[in-house]
C-alpha cells in the first residue's frame, strides 16, 4: 500500500484562500497562516507566498522576509520522515554532534538536507525541552530521549522497515 | 474525586514530554489493556511531570495504605506490578524508587508553582478544581484590582522570565496606563536551550497559568489574554487548548466571569522558531505579524504594547505563582526566600547530573545543595566542575563557589544570571572554551541583525573561539575577546546582545587556565576540541569486534576480527563515534 505523504501533495490555491480567509485576511495573522500552510504541505510553496501577498496587499518579498526570518518555515519540501536533532545545551554536552554523524550515516544525507530517495530530512533544533533525557531527537514530531549513536540507529531502521512494509 | 478505600487503587503514569520520550504512552497503554476485564477497583490516571525526569517512565501506585513510585517502568514490567502489587498487595520492591532517594530529592523543595505537577491529570479541570483550583480567582474577584496588585507587590514576587522585575510594580504600571483595550500576554516562548520549566508547568498544570492570567486581567483591567507558546512544544499547546475549552465551558473564561463585571478571553499564538521573540517587544512584533525585532524601551509594553495599547507581559512561572499567592496571602509567599529575592524558583536540572529533572526551591538555597543533595551529584560520579546558569545570557559558576546562595543579587555578582532557571551541571568532561563557543554560536545565529555590534560582534567572537579551539589561538585573542565583549554590551538594544558576552566573560574569569592550555600548549584538557585530540585504540582492551569499523564514517579504522584494531590518525576526522560506540571503552582520546 502506498500512502500519500504530505510531500506529494499538489498545491491547492483554494485551500490557501480558505486559510487566509479563516484569519480574516489580516496582515497580523501572517504567521498563523504560514504555519497552517506548512502544516498542510510540509513547506511553504512559492505559489502560496504569491497568493498570500496578493490577498493581504503586500509585496511577496515581505512574506519571503517573514519566511526566512522564522526558523520554523521551510522553502523546500521535506522528505517523508523528518528527523530533528536537538542541539541545546544539555544535548550538546550529551553528544548531539555524534548523534547527527550517526544518523547521517544511517540515512545517507547530512544536516539541512533530504536524502536522494526522498525518505529522510535531517534538521537541527535549538532545544526540545526534554533536556533531562539528553540527547534527544524528534522523528516526525515524536520525541526520543536518552539516545546514543547505536540506539538512534534502531530508531532509523524502524522507519526504514516501515517503508519497505508499505511498498509490499 | 474518587473515594479511596483499602481495596481501591490509583495508578498515575507520568505523561509529560519527558515521560513520553521515555516510552510513557506505551506503558500507559499496557496498563490500560491489562486492567481491562479484570475486576479491580483501579483508577488509571495520566499525570504530568513530578520532576523526577531521570526516573521516567515514573509510575505511582497508591492506596489508603500508602504510595510507592516505580522508576524506569517498561511495558514488560506492567503485568508483574499489577499481579504482585495490586492483586497480591506486595510492591515489587526491586523496581521501586527507594524512599531515601525520594526524600533527598523532595525534602529541600518547596512546591508552589509545581504544586499540582505530577499529581493531577492536566487534561481534567475537575482534578484542578478538586485541588483548590480557581478558588483564587473567586477570591481575587471579591477584591478591588488595587488590592490584588497590592497583595502581589507585598509578596515580593519578581518576574521569572529572566530579568526579575517586580511583578506588582509592572501590574500597577499597566493598570494606571491610559488606553484600552489592555492586554495580558503570557510569555511561553522558553527559548533558553537547556531550560524546560515552562514546558513542564504547561503540560502538567495548564489551568494554574490560565488562572494567573485571569487574576492579572482583573487586576490590570484587561479584557484579552494571549499565550505565546513556542512551536517546539506541541504537547503544551494541545493541553492548553483543552484547558481553555474546559475553562470556557465552566465560565471561568468569557463574559461576566463568575457573575462579576469581568470579561476576559484567552487565545494561543504559536512562536515560529526565533529565540529573540522571547524578548517582550520582539514578541509583540511577532504577534502583530512582523519580523520579531526588539525595539528601544521606553515606552515599555505596560504603556504602549500590543497594537500600541497597554500590555502586561509575564512569564509562565510568574503567572503560575499568582493563584497560590492570592489563596495563601503575600506573607506566606514572602516567608520563603531572601531579603530581596522572595519565594521560590523552579530550576531545570540537566547536563551531567545523577537526578536530572525539575525542582522548585526557596530562593537562597546554595548551588551545592541543589547539585549534590537534590541532584545527587554528577551523572559520572566524578566531581562537578561548574554549573551554567541563565543559558546564552548567563554564565558559568565554578564548583569552588557553590556555597553562594541562589538569589538574583548573589548570582549577578558572579557574572552569571539566575535567568529563567536552566541549570546545566558540568563535570570534567566539559571543555569551558567549547561551552563558550556553543553559546556564541547560538547567539550569533539568533541575533535578529538589527544592531550592528550584536550581529557582527558575536560573529567575530565566535570566529576567535573557533580559532582557539582549532589550536590556532594567540594570547592577543583573549584581549580582543574582552574588548569586543565590552563593545557589544554597550551598543546592543536588547538583552540578547547585551548579555551575549557573559558566557565568554565568565569562562575567562574562572577558567582562564583552560583557555591558555588551548593557546599555549595546544591542548584541550577536557579532550573535547576535535582539532586538539587524537583517538587511539587501547590494544589490551580491544576485543576486535569490528563495531567501530562499521560505524566509522571515513573508514579510518582497520584490523582483523578478534584482533586489536587501529585508527589511522591521518584519515580520522575525530567525530568520536567510535569512542561512543565501543562497549569496552577501548577507544580513548589523547
Ligand atoms: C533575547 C531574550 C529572550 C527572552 N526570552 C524569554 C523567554 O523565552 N521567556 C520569558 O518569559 N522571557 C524571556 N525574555 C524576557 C522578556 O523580555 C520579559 O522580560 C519577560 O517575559 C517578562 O516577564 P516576567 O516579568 O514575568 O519575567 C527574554 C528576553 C530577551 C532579551
Ligand atoms: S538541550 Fe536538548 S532537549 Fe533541551
Amino acid at each position: 500500500m502506498h500512502t500519500e505523504s504530505i510531500n506529494d501533495k499538489k498545491l491547492s490555491l483554494t485551500l490557501v484562500d480558505a486559510i487566509v480567509f479563516k484569519h480574516n485576511v489580516q496582515p497580523g495573522a501572517v504567521i498563523p497562516v504560514l504555519q497552517e500552510i506548512q502544516e498542510e504541505y510540509g513547506y511553504i510553496p512559492p505559489a502560496a507566498i504569491q497568493r498570500i501577498a496578493n490577498h493581504l496587499g503586500v509585496f511577496s518579498s515581505d512574506i519571503y522576509g517573514m519566511v526566512t526570518f522564522y526558523a520554523q518555515f521551510r522553502l523546500q519540501p521535506p522528505g517523508k520522515n523528518v528527523i530533528k536533532v536537538c542541539h541545546g545545551t544539555a544535548c550538546h554536552l550529551g553528544g548531539a554532534e555524534r548523534l547527527t554523524e550517526a544518523i547521517s550515516q544511517h540515512i545517507g544525507t547530512t544536516e539541512g538536507r533530504t536524502s536522494k530517495d526522498g525518505q529522510f530530512t535531517l534538521e537541527r533544533v535549538a532545544c526540545l525541552g526534554c533536556c533531562s533525557l539528553a540527547p534527544c531527537v524528534t522523528v516526525n514530531g515524536e520525541i526520543h530521549g536518552r539516545l546514543n549513536p547505536e540506539s538512534v540507529g534502531k530508531v532509523v531502521n524502524k522507519l526504514k522497515e516501515e517503508k519497505t512494509a508499505n511498498v509490499e | 474525586m474518587k473515594r479511596v478505600d483499602d481495596k481501591s487503587w490509583v495508578i498515575k503514569v507520568g505523561l509529560a514530554s519527558c515521560g513520553i520520550a521515555a516510552g510513557g504512552s506505551r506503558v500507559f497503554g499496557v496498563f490500560k489493556s491489562k486492567l481491562e476485564g479484570k475486576d479491580l477497583d483501579v483508577e488509571l490516571k495520566p499525570v504530568g511531570c513530578i520532576g523526577m525526569c531521570y526516573r521516567e517512565v515514573l509510575v505511582e501506585v497508591s492506596s489508603l495504605k500508602g504510595r510507592v513510585f516505580y522508576g524506569q517502568v517498561t511495558p514488560e514490567r506492567v503485568e508483574r506490578i499489577i499481579d504482585q502489587h495490586i492483586i497480591g498487595g506486595q510492591p515489587v520492591a526491586e523496581w521501586t524508587v527507594p524512599q531515601e532517594e525520594i526524600d533527598s530529592f523532595m525534602s529541600r523543595q518547596k512546591r508552589i508553582v509545581l504544586r499540582n505537577c505530577g499529581i493531577i491529570n492536566p487534561e481534567s479541570i475537575e482534578d484542578y478544581l478538586d485541588s483548590g483550583g480557581y478558588m483564587a480567582l473567586h477570591k481575587a474577584l471579591t477584591k478591588t484590582p488595587l488590592d490584588v496588585i497590592d497583595e502581589i507587590t507585598r509578596s515580593g514576587l519578581r518576574g521569572r522570565g529572566g530579568a526579575g522585575f517586580a511583578t506588582g510594580v509592572k501590574w500597577l504600571m499597566t493598570r494606571k496606563a491610559a488606553g484600552s483595550p489592555k492586554y495580558v500576554i503570557c510569555n511561553a516562548d522558553e527559548g533558553d536551550p537547556g531550560a524546560f520549566m515552562d514546558r513542564s508547568v504547561l503540560e502538567s498544570d495548564p489551568h494554574s497559568v490560565l488562572e494567573g492570567m485571569l487574576i492579572a486581567g482583573h487586576a490590570i483591567g484587561a479584557t484579552e489574554g494571549i499565550l505565546y507558546v513556542r512551536a517546539e512544544y506541541p504537547l503544551a499547546i494541545q493541553r492548553l487548548e483543552k484547558a481553555l475549552e474546559q475553562a470556557r465551558e465552566k465560565g471561568f473564561i468569557g463574559n461576566e466571569i463568575l457573575g462579576c463585571d469581568f470579561d476576559f478571553n484567552i487565545s494561543i499564538r504559536q512562536g515560529a522558531g526565533a529565540f529573540v521573540c522571547g524578548e517582550e517587544t520582539a514578541l509583540i512584533m511577532s504577534i502583530e505579524g512582523k519580523r520579531g525585532m526588539p525595539r528601544l524601551r521606553p515606552p515599555f509594553p505596560s504603556v504602549s504594547g500590543l497594537w500600541g495599547r497597554p500590555t502586561n507581559i509575564n512569564n509562565v512561572e510568574t503567572f503560575a505563582n499568582v493563584p497560590w499567592i492570592i489563596a495563601n496571602g503575600a506573607g506566606a509567599y514572602a516567608a520563603y526566600g531572601t531579603d530581596k529575592s522572595k519565594g521560590t524558583k523552579v530550576f531545570a536540572l540537566a547536563g551531567s547530573i545523577a537526578r536530572g529533572g525539575l525542582i522548585e526551591v526557596p530562593m537562597g538555597i546554595s548551588i551545592r545543595e541543589i547539585v549534590n543533595e537534590i541532584g545527587g551529584g554528577t551523572a559520572s560520579g566524578t566531581a562537578f566542575k561548574a554549573v551554567q546558569l541563565g543559558g546564552p545570557s548567563g554564565g558559568v559558576i565554578p564548583a569552588s563557589m557553590s556555597d553562594i546562595p541562589v538569589d538574583y543579587e548573589s548570582i549577578n555578582k558572579t557574572g552569571a544570571i539566575v535567568g529563567s532557571g536552566g541549570m546545566i551541571v558540568m563535570d570534567e568532561k566539559a571543555c569551558m572554551v567549547d561551552v563558550a563557543k556553543f553559546f556564541l554560536n547560538f547567539t550569533q545565529d539568533e541575533s535578529c541583525g538589527k544592531c550592528t555590534f550584536c550581529r557582527l560582534g558575536t560573529r567575530r567572537m565566535l570566529e576567535i573561539l573557533e580559532k582557539i579551539t582549532g589550536g590556532e589561538g594567540s594570547e592577543a585573542d583573549i584581549a580582543t575577546l574582552e574588548e569586543l565583549a565590552a563593545e557589544i554590551r554597550k551598543s546592543s538594544l536588547c538583552g540578547l546582545g547585551q548579555n551575549a558576552p557573559n558566557p565568554i566573560l565568565t569562562t575567562l574569569k574562572y577558567f582562564r587556565d583552560e583557555y591558555m592550555e588551548h593557546i599555549t600548549a595546544r591542548k584541550c584538557p577536557a579532550k573535547k576540541c576535535q582539532a586538539l585530540i587524537t583517538y587511539i585504540i587501547e590494544a589490551e582492551k580491544c576485543p576486535g569486534c569490528g563495531l567501530c569499523i562499521r560505524y566509522c564514517p571515513v573508514n579510518a579504522i582497520s584490523g582483523n576480527k578478534k584482533e586489536p584494531h587501529t585508527i589511522d590518525p591521518d584519515i580520522c576526522i575525530r567525530c568520536g563515534l567510535c569512542n561512543s560506540i565501543c562497549r569496552k571503552g577501548a577507544v580513548i582520546a589523547v
